[in-house]
């Protein structure tokens, strides 16, 4: 794989109008060709999933700071992490800023930041939802979707800074987590070839930040708690992950305070599908005319 | 060295259990301390004691007992004074 087999991809998928260079490296306009194509995966992971009970909610890209803090997502990535800075002055704060925009200098040392950082994975608004007494016997399932932000910038297409993530969550006691994750590593499996995707299952492996990151990473290794649906997006020679599932074990749960029906620290597992990164694989695979994609495909996305 | 160990597993394992109720070589990973606990055990031994971990010991290993973390210790920073 070279750097510039994936910017001939990007500059494909620019050229054939699926996507519009949004103005910074990894941040993409959407035309409807390729929205229909999102829409189409969604509908599948949706029905996938249909009778299993799960609560359907979306919430917006943007999370309470305080959540992303629960979350320790700030330990393991906090070089992905993005926050929101909003205005916050007087007259004289205002024109500093005019001033410092005017001058091409740097201006946002003028904002605060905001009460809301962006949302790096769907799931995290479900877990607060948990909370405040024991949970159900059978636990509780959601269906979350929605625009997730991740801070990498890269040429690479499927490194995109905003894109959309649709999961399957559970949240109860340690069998039942174990049994979504059993039960959707099947599913998903069968949901990424049944759109004619080639796809491994791999351990994951995280790019965890820092020395602790190390650390952290080789127990993502050595409990095998996190598998990966990867396949080739970008190029054919090296596969990337279009979704996982990832067994948190009692991690939300301590650190949301979540009980299970017995009054244990509830376990909770995951499936998400990376929706952009689907679609680009999609494209990748059968090409990027989605008219002229194989009828069972087709059939599949658009029943 | 013992009790320094232990005070920190205490503080940053959120052990389910008392520490007191744990002997030296009991699975701390099986009484309940998680991977991200881990690391706060790993960054506070660390502060307390003066030393970095070498990246070969960042495994959960190293951090699975009293006697599992005495021995990485006295192993990189010398003999413990008792």
């Amino acid at each position: 794989m070279t750097d510039d087999s994936i910017g001939a991809f990007r500059d494909e998928l620019i050229d054939s109008g699926l996507v519009i260079d949004a103005g910074v490296e990894g941040l993409y306009g959407r035309t409807l060709a390729y929205e229909e194509i999102v829409s189409g995966i969604i509908a599948l992971t949706t029905r996938t999933g249909a009778g299993d009970g799960a609560m359907a909610v979306h919430f917006p890209p943007l999370i309470p700071r305080w959540l992303l803090e629960r979350t320790d997502y700030l330990k393991s990535f906090p070089d992905l992490t993005g926050s929101v800075h909003t205005f916050g002055g007087d007259d004289k704060r205002h024109a500093r800023l005019l001033a410092l925009v005017d001058g091409g200098h740097d201006w946002v040392e003028v904002l605060e930041p905001a009460e809301v950082v962006l949302r790096p994975a769907a799931c995290h608004p479900v877990y607060p939802l948990c909370t405040g007494g024991p949970l159900p016997t059978q636990g509780r399932r959601f269906e979350v979707q929605g625009w997730c932000f991740r801070h990498e910038p890269s040429a690479d297409p499927a490194r995109m800074l905003c894109f959309r993530m649709h999961e399957f969550v559970y949240v109860g006691d340690p069998d039942g987590a174990g049994a979504h994750s059993e039960l959707w590593l099947k599913r998903g499996a069968e949901m990424f070839e049944s759109m004619g995707l080639d796809v491994d299952v791999v351990v994951a492996n995280d790019p965890f930040f820092g020395r602790a990151g190390k650390f952290l990473a080789a127990n993502q290794l050595d409990d095998a708690l996190k598998l990966e649906f990867v396949s080739p997006v970008s190029s054919t020679e090296t596969r990337t992950a279009i979704g996982s599932v990832n067994r948190h074990q009692d991690h939300f749960g301590l650190t949301f305070g979540i009980e299970s029906a017995d009054g244990e620290v509830a376990h909770s597992a995951c499936f998400a599908v990376g929706v952009d990164r689907t679609a680009l694989a999609l494209l990748k695979r059968h090409g990027l005319d989605p008219g002229r994609w194989p009828a069972e495909v087709r059939a599949r996305l658009w029943p | 060295m013992e009790e320094e160990i232990r005070q920190i597993l205490e503080e940053h394992g959120r052990l389910p259990v008392p520490m007191a109720d744990l002997d030296n070589n009991a699975d701390l990973y099986e009484a309940g301390m998680t991977s991200h606990a881990s690391v706060n055990v790993m960054l506070a031994l660390e502060d307390g004691f003066d030393f970095e971990f070498p990246e070969s010991m960042l495994r959960k290993s190293t951090f699975e007992s009293v006697s599992a973390i005495e021995a990485a210790l006295t192993s990189l920073v010398g003999t413990p004074v008792e």
